[in-house]
């Protein structure tokens, strides 16, 4: 559904359900140079067992508007003020790659917004590589094929997602290619940048999961693991036969991960919007 | 695919889509001959129905081997995802269906395969959406037949059977100018001659029964995805923008950014119509395109070399091959299909009527048949059989004459095709 957030037009996809903020809500913050599609599977799941999905189109990504932008405390900043537009007390965030440093520091920031996190391909510091900050800056299409190789963990992917007979490798590439130009650099930078990892991480007082694909050659789960033991209580759990993306890789390895944890961390705390 | 650090075509070929089987360790990918997938429980089923989680459900909606042609197609082409079917006719069907209904238009060349072409004007009509055709090398009149109903474009990779080259850059321009897609049937090129999706193309979809099986054994056929078109930006396609009550509500293109219209055709058409492919013919298929690369290698230098032959001979008017210097698409060809222009074309005999019949029935080596893309040579005359419901003008239009053949050149050793024409050439005209 289509949102305002002052001016400014924002996407968010609801899991094919009514927009329902009665229900224990979900924030799900897609990664750099991508957009609500990549939670397909997970969020069409969770909006059909009991949750009010807001898989969101950051600015400038995927149908919503821009500005970008160009820091993660900005990308935090900017999911709070749509959670509070949308009347939404509190929600669990669930951040993918770049979307998880905006969910780490969400958590820290504005700890009364979130109920839970997850962190999905995460990594502190989230270093871009010379190389691949060189292409994102000046030749795009390097860029996205150097991301694709090292996002995956193979060539097939059974049963496929969303579903038998899609390339989960192309599929990733094309979404790349939506976005538009500036973007990818704009996000990589922001990363890099991002130093407040292990100070957010010290302030979570909030049930955390952290899901590492065992085969991430982008965010491999070593690179998580300081996240992991700073946040007080943090479950770190290895995805088997998964890269970076993972929820296209093992969609339901995933899926059920992040179902169980949610239902504890309900099973556990009173949710303002429950 | 054509990055450095990405698999390569002959690697795609023979391993995309596939991996040893979980349960016994089959190498080949298993011919999985199942009407239904037992349920793990009911709200896995529930999930799969409601496109929560991924698998298989009932043969006709997707199944293993299937799935492993499907994604296999797409690495090879460069989409997104594909789509099999019953043969290529059920695959332009399921392109066609899932995007246009009663009250739509597409634009089409004229230079189409006689199926296709009494698909879009005779059966197609009959169910509301009409086809405006085109020359393939009219740019202005793709453009000036497009109606605000316009919903495709389409045309062949090679027309058949003048072998027109299709300036897939130059047309998919157009089309996109007008927010509509560009479907290709690359049928004649397969993947390993020219993938049209790299050059702006939308859509692509194979006769699989041809080049990409290559033994003359199966009918099969596949839409591949390229997911570059923008379905939102367009505004003429409701179909995938807005809710599909046929599948509790759901907006494709909210669903998947990059692969709305596998969505649709897989869970409608597909679904509906139900010209799913047999997981018997995916298997011998897959088994064609894991030799793909070599055969077509074979098939383009043995027909360059007949072509050749042919067009040196007195009592040859016209050898209609891209490969050729003397075909006006000649450096279009070089330019989007630099390994060469498959193993089809069309000769025009110096003679009549009765001497193409005489000279296709003397040969012995080409099979006459109506069928391309067999290991054997193959030759047939289009005026009485595959084009015989056009009329004279029609025939024109095609660029068909009356002694005019088509061959499909075969592996057999090109000396004894060119023997084995030099034989017809001697019956049907006897020297006086």
């Amino acid at each position: 559904m289509e949102v305002k957030l002052g001016q400014q037009s924002v996407y968010i996809y609801t899991g094919s359900k009514a927009f329902r903020p009665d229900l224990p809500s979900v924030l799900m913050i897609h990664g750099a140079q991508n957009d609500h599609s990549v939670w397909i599977m997970q969020s069409r799941w969770l909006a059909h067992h009991g949750y009010n999905v807001i898989a969101v189109d950051l600015p400038a990504h995927g149908l919503s508007e821009g500005p970008l932008c160009e820091t993660v405390q900005a990308m935090a900043a900017w999911c709070s003020d749509l959670l509070d537009s949308l009347d939404i007390s509190a929600a669990a965030w669930l951040g993918h790659s770049m979307g998880s440093l905006i969910a780490l520091e969400a958590a820290a920031s504005r700890p009364d917004q979130s109920w839970a996190n997850v962190l999905l391909g995460s990594a502190f510091p989230m270093r871009v590589s010379d190389a691949l900050l060189d292409a994102a800056q000046h030749d795009e299409q390097k860029a996205f094929a150097m991301i694709t190789r090292w996002s995956h963990s193979g060539i097939t992917h059974l049963p496929g997602t969303p579903g038998p007979g899609f390339s989960i490798y192309n599929q990733a590439r094309r979404l790349m290619e939506r976005q538009k130009p500036g973007v990818l650099f704009n996000d990589f930078m922001a990363c890099n940048a991002y130093n407040r990892g292990l100070e957010c991480a010290q302030a979570i007082k909030q049930p955390t999961l952290i899901l590492s694909g065992a085969l991430d050659l982008m965010t491999p789960p070593k690179a998580a693991k300081s996240l992991a033991e700073t946040i007080i209580g943090a479950d770190m759990r290895i995805i088997e036969k998964a890269g970076h993306q993972m929820m296209a890789e093992q969609p339901d390895a995933v899926r059920v991960a992040i179902a169980r944890f949610l239902a504890g961390a309900r099973s556990r705390r009173v949710l303002p919007n429950a | 695919m054509a990055d450095d650090d990405y698999y390569r075509f002959d690697t795609l070929a023979v391993h995309a889509g596939a991996s040893p089987d979980a349960t016994h360790g089959s190498r080949a990918t298993p011919i999985h001959l199942t009407t239904a997938f037992v349920f793990k429980d009911s709200d896995a089923a529930a999930g799969l129905f409601n496109m929560e989680q991924s698998g298989h459900v009932y043969s006709r909606l997707s199944n293993p081997t299937v799935a492993v042609f499907e994604e296999r197609m797409a690495a090879l082409d460069a989409g997104v995802g594909a789509i099999a079917t019953a043969s290529g006719q059920a695959a332009l069907h399921l392109a066609i269906a899932t995007l246009a209904g009663s009250g739509s238009h597409i634009v089409a060349s004229t230079a189409l395969y006689g199926g296709s072409h009494n698909l879009l004007h005779y059966t197609l009509a009959r169910f509301g959406i009409q086809t405006t055709f085109v020359a393939p090398n009219d740019l202005e009149a793709w453009n000036a037949a497009i109606r605000p109903n316009t919903k495709l474009l389409f045309g062949e990779t090679l027309g058949n059977p003048g072998l027109d080259v299709l300036d897939i850059p130059q047309v998919s321009a157009i089309a996109h100018r007008h927010g509509i897609p560009l479907l290709v049937d690359s049928t004649f090129t397969t993947p390993w001659l020219i993938r049209p999706i790299e050059w702006g193309a939308d859509l692509v979809y194979h006769s699989a029964t041809k080049f990409l099986c290559g033994h003359g054994t199966v009918l099969g056929g596949v839409v591949v995805d390229g997911g570059r078109f923008d379905w939102m930006a367009s505004e003429r396609f409701p179909e995938l923008t807005q809710p599909y009550e046929g599948f509790h509500g759901m907006v494709f293109a909210e669903e998947s950014t990059v692969a709305p219209f596998l969505l649709r055709a897989r869970r409608e058409a597909l679904r509906d119509f139900g010209a799913c492919l047999s997981p018997m013919n995916a298997f011998q298929i897959l088994q064609g395109i894991e030799t793909l690369s070599l055969r077509m290698q074979r098939h383009v230098s043995n027909t360059l070399e007949v072509a050749h032959f042919l067009e040196s001979h007195a009592q040859v008017r016209k050898v209609s091959y891209p490969g050729l210097a003397s075909h006006p698409d000649h450096e279009l060809a070089k330019r989007l299909m630099p390994k060469g222009c498959g193993a089809v074309f069309s000769v025009e005999l110096a003679g009549n009527r009765d001497q193409g019949r005489a000279f296709v029935e003397a040969l012995q080596v080409f099979s006459h048949l109506a069928n391309v893309g067999d290991a054997r040579s193959l030759v047939i005359h289009p005026a009485s059989t595959t084009h015989f419901r056009m009329d004279e003008q029609a025939l024109k239009a095609a660029g068909i004459g009356e002694a005019t053949l088509r061959l499909s050149i075969g592996l057999e050793d090109p000396d004894d095709l060119i023997d084995d024409l030099k034989r017809a050439f001697r019956v049907a005209f006897p020297k006086r």
